[in-house]
């Protein structure tokens, strides 16, 4: 039978075609071995994968910082010279926005939307696997640049011209910088399109639009902003690589060319790239909130409208970063005057957040204290965000220690924190154990203090003066106390992390003595809580049919005469078993590894020797044909319709396959 | 899907669709507008004055228009893809021509 | 909750009409992803502008312009749009060789296109301007080399086509992959529209 959507694709259930695949590209039949996790197309395992990598680079990124700390503990430190210290606070910028925070949101992403909208997949899942692939790739590209590019990178995160040309950053770090963005960025452009089309194109029947989840639909804003931003950063690293590889004058002033053209071009990238970072954690905390308050979201449309809001007219104030390098007085006003817009449909969220808060049964459960921990701390960061909207305060704060302080309260006390709270609440759902409840809260108090103590000091420093990115200062000016006070708050950071991960382990081990958590431990309200944990491969037995928003809560409680909340349902009644059999699921792929692998070697060639740009583009180029010649659905794997010798007189009116007892398929997708 | 179903389901989408003549007719008007835009450039620009360039800007418009509605098919797909689209060219023009106005472009 | 949809399916995705919006997963991405390719575009296209008189002393691109030649590589594009759609209408009413013909058609026209833009080239070289003459050069250069590109990828997109048709595979079920194809055809075809317009025939200030 031809699927309509692969023509160049062998038919399924042609087992004894010509073409087959090589021994080692036979796709695995299910299972839990490394050769299943490097073929698999699943969205929770791809998400699981994001996840771990994130944290990884969480780690890597945080040694930076820590290095960057211990020499600024004191004045006039040197260990670190000042080109080395240059390369590890671009790493740490890079890392951290590229490598660990997006793709940590990218894991809550792939894991969750799926199940919150009623699917069983996202659109493309091979597609999928090729993003996360392609992004390590991309991940290790970039950190390769320590060991074969003559170092990091050294022109700060944003790379300013002419700082990144050949001149004044003659090592490869920069071209490892741009190269490793570009593959990265690749990833997140095609898992953008894949998260939109399939919440657009995948929602259970009766779920629309303004039934999904604010997280689901904060997610979707990201994406429509990773999806158009993307190309705009493309297209400035592809002008930096051409300078500084193939001698173009883009960026060279002495050739007529203007610098500033790189600032536009990066900072309409840079600008929704924020929001692409603080919105899912915004959708993370919209459903711990509620869960702990008992309390539906305050204000849904408001929520939502304000989430689409804010992405935009996040297109309309990328300059407001640009305000002291010359543009000019009028564009400095226009840019001014629509950054101080930007913060009302952010109020709006905050507004609602408490709102919900107020007069709900509060529980301070660790994820509940993460998610009002980002309310605080966003707020705080957020507000020192409008005095830099103010373009002649902003004149003075600007490349001071002012604004370092702005934007890691925002995107550390809004994005880490929410998404560390995504962590506690989630991770039954994922693993199928709770994180300790004494520890989370140990971790959640030791981030806070610590991430205070770091970045609290800051706003004092840069307003007495103190220069960003120096790789010291002398004495006498006066920073000495913030500046140790600063980084000994940033060892209180790395203790809490280690913490973190000690919880994990430690949990798992306890989990053994404790009763698993069952499908809603935490008597939450969306989809994904009416399935066991951890979540079965194929998500629901049945896909269900949404009624009303909070879908989930309304199957476990009514209103009684008098428009109490009261329990209709326990959950053993209302939640899906996860025993259902025979579910068709897309079979996994080795081409999405092999695609990805081929882009870094491209990357080396461009940089060392072209004759590897051919080796990678062959290997690219080769498994784009091999992924289009092969079966969506293997055919090798005994189950489906093509190899179901099982007994249809069950089956309903579509022909689809009732989910009732067992079929003799060979195992799972 | 079976051969059959599909076909038929290919024939109920033909009615929407343009002829190949109407499309025929849609390649010879873009194919004249085309000519009137070369036709400016071997023409005296002072004929043209102020004028040329709406003109071709004017042209341009409807020549992508043309080829998005008809060819494409936009006109009788759902306007979901029409907004997808719309959207990424109306972005880009609008942040593109703020960027231009910044560099005193204009 | 009884009604909750007993679906064991995934891929009830592959009929066009189990989609929530009526529109099949891979059409809908298409056009997402040709939406998106605005952006890149319109940078590329905005660097020209922005740089089209910075000549640092040396030969413009606009100084050069062969206009009725880049006419008739512009007719030649603009008319494999409609060998295109040719292509979709054919095989739609089941003529898959016919279909066969427009797609290699389509193909053949690119070339002639390509080949039009590296003779461009060349003699562009001949007359002064290269890659890394001025802003300006590297600027026209990578606008056109990047939609070159575009097209070229277009190009190898239809011979695997004519490729598939010949041996079979390709057939009237097939009809929305032509499409989805087409889509991205077209696409590029509409960006030379705007870069012949923009770049070429608005006169250099």
């Amino acid at each position: 039978m031809a699927t309509s959507e692969e023509p160049l694709a062998l038919e399924s259930g042609q087992a004894d075609i010509a073409e087959r695949p090589l021994g080692v590209m036979t796709r695995p039949q299910g299972g839990n071995g490394w050769r299943d996790w490097l073929s698999s197309v699943d969205h929770k395992k791809i998400g699981i994968m994001y996840g771990i990598a994130a944290m990884f680079f969480f780690v890597v990124g945080g040694i930076e910082a820590l290095l960057l700390r211990t020499q600024l503990a004191f004045p006039e430190q040197g260990f670190l010279s000042p080109q080395l210290y240059n390369e590890l606070f671009t790493m740490h910028g890079v890392t951290m926005v590229f490598l660990f925070i997006m793709p940590l949101a990218a894991a809550f992403a792939n894991y969750l939307i799926p199940l919150q909208i009623g699917a069983r997949d996202v659109a493309f899942p091979r597609l999928n696997a090729l993003s996360f692939w392609t992004w390590v790739s991309g991940a290790i590209f970039l950190n390769s640049s320590w060991l074969v590019g003559g170092g990091g990178a050294d022109c700060g995160w944003f790379c300013y011209s002419p700082n990144s040309g050949i001149t004044f950053s003659p090592t490869h770090g920069v071209d490892f910088y741009a190269i490793g963005l570009l593959i990265a960025g690749i990833a997140s452009l095609v898992s953008a399109v894949n998260l939109i089309v399939t919440v657009l194109n995948m929602r259970a029947p009766g779920m629309s639009l303004f039934r999904m989840p604010v997280l689901t639909w904060m997610l979707l804003v990201t994406q429509f902003l990773l999806a158009f931003a993307l190309p705009v950063i493309t297209v400035a690293l592809f002008l930096l690589i051409f300078d500084r590889v193939f001698d173009s004058q883009f960026f060279d002033p002495e050739a007529g060319a203007d610098p500033l053209l790189w600032q536009h071009l990066f900072w309409i990238f840079g600008h929704p790239e924020v929001y692409i970072i603080i919105l899912p954690s915004f959708g993370i905390i919209s459903e711990i909130i509620p869960t702990f308050s008992r309390k539906p979201i305050f204000g849904y449309s408001f929520m939502v409208f304000s989430g689409i809001a804010i992405g935009f007219m996040g297109w309309g104030v990328w300059a407001h970063h640009m305000f002291v390098s010359g543009i000019g007085p009028i564009s400095v006003l226009a840019f001014s005057l629509s950054t101080m817009f930007i913060a009302v449909p952010t109020g709006v969220k905050v507004l609602n957040w408490l709102a919900t808060m107020w007069g709900g049964k509060l529980r301070f459960t660790a994820p509940m204290l993460f998610a009002v921990g980002t309310v605080a701390m966003f707020t705080i960061g957020g507000l020192s965000g409008v005095t830099h909207s103010l373009a002649p305060a902003d004149t003075q704060q600007t490349d001071t220690y002012y604004i370092v302080a702005h934007f890691h309260y925002v995107i550390f006390g809004g994005g880490v924190l929410g998404l560390m709270g995504g962590a506690y609440f989630w991770w039954p759902k994922v693993f199928g154990y709770m994180l300790n409840e004494t520890r989370g809260k140990i971790h959640f108090w030791m981030m806070l203090v610590g991430f205070n103590l770091t970045f609290g000091p800051m706003h004092v420093l840069g307003l007495q003066g103190m220069s960003r990115r120096i790789d010291t200062y002398s004495e006498g000016f006066g920073f000495d106390f913030w500046n140790l006070v600063a980084t000994l708050g940033s060892y209180v950071i790395a203790i809490s992390v280690a913490y973190f991960f000690y919880n994990t382990v430690v949990s798992r081990k306890e989990a053994v003595d404790l009763p698993p958590p069952g499908p809603d431990p935490w008597d939450a309200r969306s989809l994904e809580w009416m399935l066991p944990s951890p979540t079965p491969e194929h998500n629901f037995d049945v896909i269900p049919t949404i009624e009303s928003q909070d879908e989930w809560w309304h199957r476990k409680y009514g209103y009684d005469e008098d428009h109490n909340v009261i329990r209709i349902a326990t959950i053993e009644e209302v939640a899906q078993k996860g025993d259902a059999v025979g579910v068709h699921l897309p079979s996994p792929s080795f081409w999405p590894l092999v695609l990805a692998v081929g882009m870094p070697l491209i990357g080396y060639g461009i940089i060392f020797n072209l004759w590897l740009c051919v080796l990678g583009g062959l290997l690219t180029g080769g498994a784009i044909f091999a992924w289009v010649l092969e079966p969506v659905d293997d055919p090798d794997a005994g189950h489906g319709h093509d190899g179901d010798h099982s007994d249809h007189s069950d089956d309903d009116d579509d022909g689809d396959a009732v989910a009732v007892g067992a079929d003799d398929s060979a195992g799972g997708a | 899907m079976s051969d059959t179903a599909a076909v038929e389901h290919a024939d109920d989408h033909a009615h929407d669709h343009p002829s190949d003549g109407e499309y025929i007719k849609i390649a010879l008007i873009l194919g004249a507008i085309t000519g009137v835009e070369v036709f400016t450039y071997f023409e005296s620009v002072l004929n043209w004055g102020a004028f040329l360039i709406p003109s071709l800007m004017v042209m341009m418009v409807v020549k992508f228009w043309l080829v998005a509605r008809i060819f494409m098919h936009l006109k009788a797909d759902g306007p979901i893809l029409s907004r997808l689209f719309g959207g990424g060219i109306v972005l880009a023009v609008v942040v593109y021509i703020i960027t231009l106005l910044v560099f005193n472009f204009f | 909750m009884s009604t909750d949809t007993a679906t064991a399916d995934t891929h009830t995705e592959h009929d066009p009409h189990a989609t929530n919006t009526g529109i099949s997963n891979n059409k809908l991405a298409m056009w997402l992803f040709l939406g998106t390719e605005c952006l890149l575009f319109g940078g590329l296209i905005s660097t020209y502008l922005l740089y089209k008189t910075r000549g640092n002393g040396k030969t413009l691109p606009t100084d050069i312009f062969d206009i009725p030649f880049t006419s008739v590589s512009s007719f030649v594009l603009l008319m494999s749009s409609l060998t295109m759609v040719l292509a979709l209408s054919s095989l739609q009413r089941g003529d898959v060789e016919r279909s066969r013909g427009w797609l290699l058609t389509t193909a053949m026209l690119g070339s002639v296109f390509i080949g039009g833009q590296v003779y461009e080239f060349t003699s562009f070289y001949r007359e002064g301007i290269g890659y890394t003459t001025n802003p300006a050069s590297s600027a026209f250069f990578t606008l056109t080399g990047f939609h070159g590109i575009h097209v070229s990828l277009g190009i190898l997109m239809l011979m695997s086509l004519v490729v598939a048709s010949v041996q079979g595979r390709l057939k009237p079920q097939n009809a929305e992959t032509v499409e989805i194809i087409g889509l991205y055809w077209h696409f590029v075809d509409i960006v030379w529209i705007f870069i012949f317009t923009v770049i070429y025939l608005i006169p250099a200030e």
